[in-house]
């Protein structure tokens, strides 16, 4: 499929009808998600406060399926020299760290009641969800800072690769570092299992975010892709 | 020296992002031939040589390199033939003329006392011992040329290699570069004024 | 002489400067060392408790310094052509420079983190290990530091660029060496953290050279 999608006229045929059935899919999915989510009972430790995972957890999935799709795009643009998949890679950045941002923030907020600070390094996703905001940054900060349009594309895939294979590296060494210090992550409700009646609507907030990720990632692709035919065609005229 | 007998351009076009510099260029350099690449600033004479060495991918067309036996791989004829200056000096301001020279010369495979012959002919053995930093700019362009003399290597690719020196440099360079070719070496310059010896002109641009 | 050997001893030159590299290095690692001890206040029990870790972490952000120059230096003045149309490959002159980088910059530093450490208050029995971490995690953060410089050159900002690209990238060694030191202070066994930050440095010292040498190519290009 995805050798299909690679010709950009059947792309954006595809993504010009695929982008608001995801939007849409998203908003029920979410909807779905979050009705649950406020309907099941609440946690016996943390109390109301426990929902802020329907909104936190789904973040930190999505942030982290942002950076593979990311490190996919990046490997596509380097081994074939697409132009669509730098345009898609380059798309995904900011919506990566928009969703990384918003984990940490409810992150953040989740924590508060519960640890009495607002942030503590003791939660290993938060330390890698943390991590993970640097390397999105790092890569929108080397592609603004490249001149050449060319050089740019060339250098942001190789820090993207690399920050691919670092990622699980990364996710690793703070895991472990943890538990040489503390007991398991405590941003768990229930435990280490999750009871089903938050496990549903979580995975729902889960598929929901993350067809509001492949919508939205589809369409700033699609402005991408227009931007640059934009650029192309006002060096043209500006060059006759 | 008879490794290479020749390299040929053949309907090579190069884009530097958005822009084609130049439609499609065919031409060749046998032994013992010199070719000028002219044109305006920015015409992409460098871009040309620099697309000859390897540096940059052309769009359409490419390189070919030719032995006594037919075509040679591009990339060992780069590596083992072809000495490139650039229009920037390659040298590090804060070592000594001697160290850089050494570096220079070993690197593509000559020995140190080639390398100070080298240097003797090129008029730098006075400023040996001094920092690269401190020389004139027409001082540094015949010091990146030193390897030229230094390691016998067939094909030169030069990008305006007398800019920044006076008269009696360009005398000197001249002389360096007819020797070269009458031992059958292929010289491929970019200039803007004209070289003072007899070369075929390739005019580059849109 | 070898070609590597040339250019090592090129490269090696250049990093070390007239010793003023390896200075530049070591009083800015002591300077953020300080900092952090003026920082956490009078307290020198306290400080003790971190004393290690503090050492470390001021180590990683000196072993930054001096990373624009590694590449940048030869592309501005076109030598990076010449090492790049040389007898060895792109990855192999980019492992190169990353290796002189570690014996002009990380390789001090080394000698220095235990002193250090000790001025903050840690046990001198930790000195061997502090050492012993700093030259191995030194390997990965030359390394990974290339790596960046290399991304970095065709841009408009210099070292601030490098090291927001880089200092994601060194979470994995940095909480390796942090953790032997820390687990050897606190009596802990500590040869997993070492080992550990030992196979990542191998890791990186073999895959960042082709990173370094498509980054180099690129901005060639």
């Amino acid at each position: 499929m995805i050798a299909a999608l690679a010709n950009p006229l059947r792309f954006m045929a595809f993504s010009r009808l695929a982008a608001p059935i995801l939007a849409v899919l998203a908003v029920g999915l979410a909807g779905a998600g979050l009705w649950l989510g406020f309907a099941a009972p609440p946690d016996y430790q943390q109390g109301e406060t426990v929902r802020i995972m329907f909104v936190h957890v789904p973040a930190a999935w999505v942030s982290m399926l942002a950076y593979a799709c990311l490190g996919v795009a990046s490997f596509f643009s380097l081994v074939f020299r697409h132009a669509l998949a730098d345009a898609a890679a380059k798309a995904a950045a900011p919506l990566g760290a928009a969703f990384t941002l918003l984990a940490l923030i409810t992150g953040s907020l989740w924590g508060r009641p519960m640890w009495g600070a607002w942030w503590v390094w003791g939660d290993a996703r938060l330390v890698s969800v943390l991590v993970l905001f640097l390397l999105f940054v790092g890569y929108m900060a080397l592609r603004a800072s490249i001149d050449d349009e060319g050089k740019a594309a060339r250098a942001a895939e190789i820090l993207a690769l690399i920050g691919l294979i670092n990622l699980p590296i990364i996710k690793f060494s703070v895991d472990w570092w943890n538990t040489l210090h503390q007991g398991e992550s405590i941003l768990r409700a229930g435990g280490p299992t999750l009871a089903n009646v938050y496990l549903v609507p979580l995975l729902l907030m889960g598929a929901g975010y993350a067809a509001a990720f492949g919508a939205l990632w589809l369409a700033r692709t699609r402005a991408e892709v227009w931007r640059r035919r934009a650029v192309s065609l006002a060096l043209q005229a500006a060059l006759a | 020296m008879a490794l290479i007998t020749g390299l040929a351009v053949e309907s090579l076009a190069i884009r530097r992002g958005e822009r084609e510099l130049f439609g499609e260029m065919s031409f060749t350099v046998g032994a013992g031939e010199v070719v000028a690449l002219t044109g305006a600033n920015g015409a992409g004479k460098t871009s040309l040589l620099r697309a000859v060495a390897g540096f940059i991918a052309p769009s359409a067309g490419r390189v070919r390199f030719d032995g006594p036996g037919g075509q040679i791989d591009a990339d060992e004829a780069r590596r083992d033939h072809c000495h490139l200056i650039g229009h920037q000096d390659g040298l590090a301001g804060a070592r000594t003329v001697r160290d850089e020279i050494n570096f220079a010369v070993r690197w593509t495979g000559g020995d140190e006392d080639g390398a100070l012959a080298a240097a003797d002919r090129l008029g730098l053995t006075r400023m040996l011992d001094l920092a690269v930093r401190r020389l004139s700019a027409g001082q540094r362009r015949r010091l990146a040329l030193v390897r030229l003399i230094a390691v016998a290597r067939t094909i030169w690719l030069l990008d305006e290699p007398l800019t920044p020196l006076d008269g009696a440099g360009r005398a000197l360079v001249a002389n360096v570069m007819s020797g070269h070719l009458a031992g059958g070496g292929v010289i491929l310059v970019a200039v803007h004024d004209p070289l003072p010896m007899t070369a075929r002109c390739v005019a580059v641009g849109p | 002489m070898s070609a590597l050997t040339l250019l090592f001893r090129r490269e090696l030159s250049l990093a070390w400067g007239r010793g003023g590299g390896a200075l530049l290095t070591v009083g800015f690692f002591a300077a953020a060392a300080m900092m952090f001890a003026l920082a956490a206040g009078p307290s020198p029990e306290r400080l003790a408790v971190v004393a290690g870790g503090v050492t470390w972490a001021a180590l990683a952000l000196a072993s930054l310094l001096s990373l624009d120059r590694m590449f940048e230096r030869d592309f501005d003045n076109g030598a990076l052509e010449l090492l790049a149309l040389g007898p060895l490959s792109l990855e192999a002159v980019s492992a190169v420079k990353c290796m002189a980088q570690w014996a002009a910059g990380g390789a001090p530093l080394a000698l220095g983190a235990p002193l250090v450490a000790m001025a903050l208050g840690a046990r001198p029995q930790s000195a061997p290990l502090i050492a012993a971490v700093a030259a191995l995690g030194g390997i990965a953060f030359a390394f990974l530091g290339g790596t960046g410089a290399a991304l970095a050159l065709n841009s408009r900002r210099g070292g601030v660029l490098i090291a927001l690209i880089v200092l994601p990238l060194l979470t994995a060694p940095v909480v390796f060496g942090g953790s032997a030191i820390a687990a050897f202070a606190g009596g802990l066994p500590w040869t997993t953290g070492f080992i550990l930050l030992g196979a990542y440095s191998l890791a990186a010292a073999a895959l960042a050279p082709f990173a370094m040498a498509g980054a180099c190519r690129s901005a060639l290009s």
